[in-house]
């Protein structure tokens, strides 16, 4: 399963939901507002961390760069374009966006 | 102040916020209410803008939309000195929160404790959320 989250982890209560429903092995692409979660010291990095251990976690590099933070994403973190989300989408046989 | 004075409106100048609170992007409300500020500037009044919770981030530096095809907006905020715009807060706890520092923010803002903040918008007349 790839688990899309585009909220702001700040804001709303989406990528907790997210990292605790998400089975083991699964993805997480963060897109939009919620790549703020990826970033060094915010909120939701531990959280972000924590979760490594069980998921791979994703973050899209044009929204990071967007809002000025593609140089502060966590380590471990795999920063994807537009062309590795189609990958991701490909590669897995479901997907859920998180809204 | 008499009552002719208050049916007018001319010359009263009250004490306005903005009150942003959410990231650049994501959502609309960044940017509408950046217009807002700026139509508000045209009437003379008494106006503060103050970045909370995720609205911090909308003064992020080194911003670059290229990739996701939006206006970069976050230069707007340096040329508001140019529209007499100059009472610039951010609240403390949600840089704090963020992992960012005044440093990181692309204009010069004035970074309020919590009891600041809660003084500033008791004092207002108006208070406007985005």
């Amino acid at each position: 399963m790839l688990h899309i989250v585009n909220k702001s982890a700040t804001e709303r209560s989406t990528l907790d939901s997210c990292l605790r429903l998400a089975t083991k092995g699964s993805a997480v692409l963060l897109i939009e507002d919620a790549v703020y979660a990826a970033t060094k010291g915010s909120a939701a990095a531990a959280k972000i961390q924590a979760a490594q251990a069980d998921l791979k976690i994703y973050a899209l590099g044009p929204d990071l760069a967007a809002r000025g933070m593609a140089g502060r994403v966590l380590d471990g973190v795999n920063v994807v374009d537009y062309g590795g989300f189609v990958d991701l989408v490909a590669e897995h046989s479901n997907c859920q966006s998180w809204l | 102040m008499s009552d002719m004075d208050m049916d007018d409106g001319s010359g009263v100048v009250k004490k306005f916020m903005f009150l942003n609170r959410k990231a650049p992007h994501g959502t609309v409300y960044a940017l509408e209410g950046l217009e807002v500020v700026l139509i508000t500037a045209a009437f003379d009044q008494d106006v503060s803008l103050v970045f909370t919770d995720d609205g911090v981030y909308q003064l992020m530096k080194g911003m670059d939309t290229k990739g996701i095809e939006v206006k970069d907006f976050s230069k707007t905020y340096r040329a508001l000195e140019g529209y007499d715009i100059e009472k610039l807060y951010v609240d403390s706890t949600s840089l704090k929160a963020r992992g960012l520092t005044e440093e990181d923010l692309i204009v010069d803002v004035t970074v309020l404790s919590d009891d600041e903040m809660k003084n500033l918008m008791a004092e207002q007349d108006v208070v406007i959320s985005f």
